[in-house]
């Protein structure tokens, strides 16, 4: 029997996309680079966060012509964002054909109670998380992939270090407890029991985790990978730095070989100005893209 | 004969291939420069992005070094984006290949994620029990020379292939629980090592 887009195959794209970097890129010059530097998916955007950080506004879906004309000049897959929430703009972007779909904090949330129910959907999702109850809320409703939140478009990886430590912390903590605490351990973290029962007998996800917000260096994709995650997306830290190819292809590098410290310092010079950054305790409440999702 | 097998751990679904072939009871070394291949009977490309693999290939020739092995008969399989590493002619592309396998590879050929499939193949030489197959993004060899055998076809397309020394599949026996495609792997580096 032949099953299209099952969760197998989902979760599958994301299984190949491990070890791998994801870049953001606003135009079909930028995806070019992208592929040539190595990437194994861009994500087509209207704006990267640290330029939705600074103009402010509601952030949207981008307009499908740009999705469209970065489709046509790359092999590699193509993702795109929607709102949290917004099953509309997600709709659009399965039927333009994109290969994942990011339901991002990045953007403007549409709706402040609930997620998209991503079964409903063929095209794969990924989804945000800043602990592992978050994480499994989003497998819950569907999601084939999942990335730390971090803080986005800030170039500082603060936030995705203290995401990935405490996702890896509450991971390793179900592995340790008898059976009978892990319903109240569900209870306490707002997830699915048999996801939980899952992380507790494998002691780990059941689908792919990247870093994600705040990756600006080589280093920091480096550091990422030792703490465990399956891959890097790159926002605003390439095309937003000094020299975008340079930076782009030492980050790819960096991904493979993150536990050759010589080689990260061979790679790590010469690659221009990176991207300026933000201290995270500078920003206002309502600046933080993490707290958005539920 | 403890077998020493090498999986390519450059980008893609490494991770996988070396949990089969561990159940299986090989040692497995991961790739990742040219001093890893030393010692290995044979050597697997996962699954990942080809344009990826290939870029990461280039540095310190490894990838030149991975098509001398091939070229003295070292088994080699690829699965996926493999596949595609393995083929002289990539349709519609001029990234890097290992140029081992006379067979010509379409990338993507089955349509974009949205089209992603997994479905029951008949593969003869495995059986008469069909295999779960699962296709992502996946490429077919749209020709292959005479000296290519095919081991499998979905709709009339070339989905699983050997020459020789070289095993490759367009679909990733690596997330499925059956291991007929890795043992038959293993029986190819078996008869190699014997002969």
């Amino acid at each position: 029997m032949t099953d299209i887009s099952s969760l197998k195959v989902k979760t599958g794209l994301a299984e190949m996309l491990k070890g791998g970097v994801i870049m953001d890129v606003t135009t079909p010059e930028q995806a070019i680079i992208a592929e040539e530097a190595g990437a194994c998916a861009v994500m087509a955007l209207e704006r990267v966060p640290s330029d939705i950080r600074a103009e402010g506004g509601v952030a949207r879906m981008a307009d499908p012509s740009i999705i469209q004309s970065i489709m046509a000049v790359v092999t590699i897959p193509v993702m795109a964002k929607a709102r949290i929430g917004h099953f509309v703009e997600a709709q659009i972007l399965e039927a333009l054909g994109a290969d994942y779909i990011d339901e991002s904090e990045v953007l403007t949330p549409a709706d402040d109670a609930y997620h998209i129910n991503k079964h409903d959907f063929k095209v794969p999702f990924v989804c945000g998380c800043r602990n592992l109850g978050e994480a499994l809320r989003r497998i819950g409703e569907g999601a084939a992939m999942i990335r730390t939140k971090g803080e986005p478009g800030t170039g500082n990886v603060i936030e995705a270090v203290r995401h990935m430590r405490t996702v890896m912390t509450d991971i390793r903590s179900l592995t340790l407890m008898p059976k009978e605490e892990l319903m109240t351990a569900a209870k306490n973290m707002g997830a699915p029991y048999e996801l939980v029962l899952y992380v507790a007998e494998h002691g780990k996800l059941p689908v792919v985790n990247f870093a994600a917000g705040g990756i600006a260096t080589p280093a920091d994709a480096a550091l990422m990978m030792h703490l465990g995650v399956d891959g890097i997306f790159v926002g605003s830290g390439i095309f937003k730095s000094g020299d975008p190819k340079a930076r782009a292809k030492a980050i790819v590098l960096a991904t493979t070989h993150y536990k050759d410290a010589k080689l990260l310092a061979e790679i790590s010079k010469d690659l221009g100005q990176p991207m300026s950054g933000i201290e995270i305790s500078t920003l206002a409440d309502s600046q933080r893209m993490q707290e958005r999702g539920w | 004969m403890k077998k020493c097998v090498g999986v390519l751990a450059l980008q893609g679904a490494f991770r996988e291939h070396r949990q089969v072939l561990e159940q299986l009871g090989c040692d497995v070394v991961e790739i990742r420069k040219t001093s890893d291949l030393e010692g290995i009977h044979g050597l697997i490309i996962p699954g990942g992005e080809s344009t990826t693999i290939g870029k990461l290939l280039m540095i310190d020739e490894l990838g030149e070094k991975i098509k001398e092995l091939g070229a003295k008969d070292l088994p080699i399989f690829g699965t996926c984006a493999g596949m595609i590493l393995l083929s002289k002619t990539i349709i519609n592309s001029d990234q890097y290949s290992l140029n081992l396998m006379d067979t010509v590879v379409e990338r993507n050929a089955f349509g974009r994620q949205v089209a992603s499939f997994e479905t029951d193949l008949s593969v003869p030489a495995m059986g008469s029990n069909s295999l779960r197959a699962v296709f992502i993004r996946a490429p077919y060899l749209q020709e292959v020379a005479p000296n290519v055998g095919i081991l499998a076809e979905y709709e009339g397309k070339i989905v699983f292939a050997r020459q020789g020394n070289l095993l490759a599949s367009a679909f990733h026996p690596e997330l499925t629980p059956d291991q007929r495609v890795h043992k038959y792997f293993l029986d190819m580096i078996d008869e190699h090592w014997t002969k």
